[in-house]
């Protein structure tokens, strides 16, 4: 499996402009050059039973930087990022075509450990949602379950992911209070330091800031720059301009009404680098999103 | 309409009404005697101490819910985080069959079956009789395991999705998840099918009378015969005790006693799901 | 370069076998609870398989057991559970419409009649035999040990559940059908009379049905209401004795014979077969009321 990835190495050059052709609209053809990429999508869809929430995804995603995926209500961009650590696999009835790769690893192979791959991938979500129990067996729950650490080891632990999160200062003399009582911004960045604490790789997050007020939204965006260091950030936000904030590459989204029925179903229409998204754009569909000429 | 609906107001007062003033007279003309342990009212000399009913519906009562509990339990968090949406179409049924059960049958296979073959042969302590707690609690925990399962299944599903999503999310195995995360954001709601079901087993009268006989026993053997408090005004009931007669009033008495445990029981059980279900709504 | 990643399961083997031990019994119990059933059900079957027949539907019960059979236990069942229907069912829904359409939703009348309903619901059936005791059989009714006072208890326990029932399936019509009558001029009791009832008669009436089985398989009030004797004659009126099937099981189930052992089980069997195909009447009708409403 490796070898085959080995040698279909997307080294693709930056292709010129694809205006104008509606041939060619349905097809990113072009795309940044991502070495060493952390996930490899390949002509894949996502469908839930026969519906088919988002389909024709391509693309890379490059470690240690925070890419975003921007789009319209419904585009299917929350199914993809799903997609990523198979959060979707707890739906029933759906399933994914195509090819996710993880490094040089099909993420959906049969022998696959789900667990496995949560463990490095984690996931914020979009309200948060932490255990109704204390602060500290919140952030332990991950490493407890994952192995039987001493209680010192354990401290440290929590500890160090709280601090990760930024959120240590705030509650370190109240770690055994209930989760439940933090504010929205707190408890999402509960939810952050929880996945810290299993050492993904990864850290997907599903429009993490939606249902903070702007203050705790401004604190979670620098939080994702200081993690970026050591950790591959996804992020699916509909603030654009958060994403024009935070992101390195940026891809694009948009629902097509499929001829056939009423069904809507996601398209990916554009992935770039985030400065040439909104400053650039090749497709005429991005260039009327990012400038706001829908919503 | 309105008449209708006082008819239930009117009923609960009915209760109250026949039950109390008698239960009270007679438990002043009692009085302490009821502390003993020997329960004959309906003989002479009349004795009235209530210690073996006691005894023998907590017994009977445990011993249901040692069977119940485990079974009920794993059957709801089967339902809740394990089965998929046919195996729930297939299991559901199956629950509701087992509460379909009328008591008398469960009380006959407690009798016919549990009893003679069971726990006469193989119940070392005491002797082998026809009756036994052991019986009618074992007999009783079957009566109370859909219970059990359909309401801390309830609760359990009701917990959001998303706290499921945040666990697995951590690389947590779906044990972990059922057990750790899901089953404690449950907790009330589980207590809470606890309790009703215990209320259940409490009032259970058919199967104490027909599995655990008539013999008020205080007594520690669950091997042994015993009478609970539902079997007694059963019993009673069926016997001819002068209307009136000291006797005849200890039955109220007795109904006195059970209402209130269960209403108790069942007041704190519906508070917390109701606790429960405002907290997801 | 890429990394060679495996995605095998990194399990401990301790989780694995305590994840594999708690699948193992949530399993058993399952089949625990099916063994049970079956269980019962065959030793009845080998007890009393035998000796079905039509003849137990049309003989009287007997202490000779070839000329025995169940049938005034079986019609005074009918009579009991029926006339008892008969007054629960109205009063029942009348209560429930009253309850969700017309009372006031938060004020102390109605707060006092829920707690009611939902207590009344885990009151032991013995109390409810008692009260029938005191009141209707000597009390101020004085009825005697007749058909009328023990329809009169068993009206009094189905209804609790038949509220509960109605009010979930009152509640289960869509408000908009409500707007849309009153929108045409209707008065709230009409939108109510004709639009609501009809609407949320099936859902009640499955739920009735499951009241109605409870009813048939209920003995301990009836033991306190006279329905323990022997009794070989189907019942004249209300006013007349009577006796009833689980009733009819218990007495030959007190009598060591093994004659009255048979006859007990070739009862349950009987009881278990009609309350089966209550249920499965109920279940149809849940079927044809979700697909109506589906439509």
């Amino acid at each position: 499996m490796s070898n085959d990835l080995q040698t279909k190495q997307f080294h693709t050059e930056i292709v010129g402009n694809n205006q104008g052709s509606a041939a060619q609209m349905n097809e990113v053809k072009s795309g940044p050059r991502i070495i060493d990429p952390v996930f490899t999508l390949e002509d894949v869809s996502v469908s839930y039973g026969k519906y088919v929430a988002v389909t024709d995804v391509n693309l890379q995603i490059p470690s240690n930087d925070i890419t975003a995926f921007i789009g319209p209500s419904g585009c299917g961009k929350s199914t993809l990022i799903r997609t990523l650590n198979r959060t979707n696999d707890l739906i029933p009835g759906a399933s994914v075509a195509g090819k996710v790769m993880y490094h040089d690893a099909d993420l959906y192979d049969s022998k696959a450990s789900a667990v496995e791959i949560r463990r490095r991938i984690g996931m914020v979500f979009q309200k948060p949602n932490p255990f109704p129990k204390s602060i500290y067996e919140n952030v332990a729950f991950g490493p407890k379950v994952n192995g039987r650490p001493k209680k010192s080891e354990l401290d440290e632990i929590v500890e160090k992911s709280l601090r990760g999160a930024a959120l240590w200062d705030e509650v370190k003399d109240r770690l055994g209070a209930s989760a439940l009582g933090l504010s929205g911004g707190q408890q999402q960045r509960l939810c952050i330091a929880r996945s810290l604490a299993v050492q993904p790789e990864v850290i997907l997050m599903d429009e993490p800031c939606s249902a903070l007020d702007p203050i705790a939204t401004l604190r979670i965006e620098e939080l994702m720059m200081e993690l970026k260091k050591e950790y591959t950030i996804v992020i699916v936000t509909h603030n654009m301009q958060q994403a024009a904030r935070v992101s390195t590459y940026t891809a694009y989204f948009v629902t097509e009404v499929n001829p056939l029925g009423d069904l809507r179903t996601g398209k990916l229409v554009e992935y770039d680098e985030t400065k040439k998204i909104f400053s650039t754009p090749s497709d005429p569909r991005t260039e009327a999103y990012v400038t706001g000429k829908m919503g | 309409m309105l008449l209708a609906t006082t008819m239930s107001v009117v009923v609960t007062v009915g209760i109250v009404a026949s039950l109390f003033p008698t239960a009270v007279r007679t438990m002043i003309t009692i009085g302490t005697q009821i502390i003993g342990i020997s329960w004959a009212p309906l003989f002479e000399p009349p004795e009235y101490g209530i210690l073996p009913l006691f005894t023998g519906t907590i017994f009977i009562v445990a011993i249901a819910m040692l069977v119940a509990v485990p079974v009920g339990l794993a059957a709801a968090i089967f339902l809740s985080d394990y089965a998929t949406f046919n195996l729930r179409r297939v299991v559901k049924p199956i629950l509701e069959i087992l509460a379909g059960i009328p008591t008398v049958v469960l009380g006959l296979f407690g009798l016919y079956v549990v009893n003679p073959l069971y726990v006469e042969k193989y119940w070392p302590i005491g002797e082998p009789l026809a009756y036994s707690a052991l019986g009618a609690g074992f007999v009783t925990g079957i009566l109370i395991v859909p219970i059990i399962a359909s309401v801390a299944d309830d609760a359990l599903s009701a917990v959001p999705r998303a706290m499921r999503e945040a666990a697995y999310a951590l690389g947590a195995t779906r044990r972990e998840v059922a057990s750790k995360v899901v089953f404690n954001a449950g907790l009330s709601g589980v207590v809470a099918a606890l309790i009703l079901a215990f209320a259940r087993a409490f009032g259970e009268t058919t199967i104490a009378l027909m599995v655990a006989g008539s013999f008020p026993k205080f007594t520690a053997n669950p091997g042994d015969p015993m009478m609970s408090l539902s079997a007694f005004i059963g019993f009673a009931g069926i016997g001819d005790a002068e209307v009136g007669s000291n006797a005849y009033n200890t039955i109220f008495l007795i109904g006195a006693i059970l209402f209130l445990i269960t209403l108790i029981f069942n007041i704190v059980g519906n508070r917390i799901i109701a606790k429960y279900r405002e907290a997801y709504e | 370069m890429s990394q060679t990643i495996s995605l095998k399961s990194r399990l401990s083997p301790r989780r694995t076998l305590i994840d594999g031990a708690f699948r193992f019994f949530l399993y058993l119990s399952i089949f625990i609870s099916l063994g049970m059933i079956f269980w019962i059900v065959s030793s009845l079957w080998n007890e009393a398989g035998w000796l079905l027949s039509w003849d137990l539907l049309t003989k009287y019960p007997s202490y000779d057991i070839d000329n025995a059979g169940f049938q005034s236990p079986l019609v005074g069942s009918l009579w009991v559970v029926g006339i008892a229907t008969l007054v629960a069912l109205p009063t029942g829904l009348l209560t429930a419409l009253y309850l969700e359409e017309f009372a006031g939703k938060g004020n102390k009348f109605s707060r006092l009649i829920e707690l009611n309903i939902q207590n009344l619901a885990g009151v032991p059936a013995v109390v409810f035999g008692l009260i029938g005791l005191a009141f209707i059989v000597r009390g101020f009714v004085k009825w005697g040990f007749t058909v009328g006072s023990a329809a009169a208890v068993i009206a009094m326990l189905m209804l609790p559940v038949i509220i509960i029932v109605s009010r979930e399936a009152i509640r289960a019509v869509p408000p908009s059908y409500r707007e849309g009558a009153l929108a045409l001029g209707a008065t709230p009791w009409q939108a109510v009379w004709r639009l609501v009832l009809p609407s949320a008669i099936p859902g009640t009436a499955t739920g009735s049905i499951l009241a109605v089985s409870r009813a048939i398989g209920e003995s301990a009030p009836l033991l306190l209401l006279g329905a323990l004797s022997f009794v070989t004659f189907n019942p004249t009126g209300l006013d007349s004795p009577f006796t009833i099937m689980p009733l009819t099981i218990f007495k030959y189930a007190s009598d060591s014979r093994e004659e009255f052992q048979i006859l007990a089980s070739a009862g349950s069997l009987i009881l278990m077969a009609v309350l089966f195909i209550l249920n499965l009447i109920a279940i149809i009708l849940r079927d044809i009321a979700t697909r109506k409403r589906n439509v």
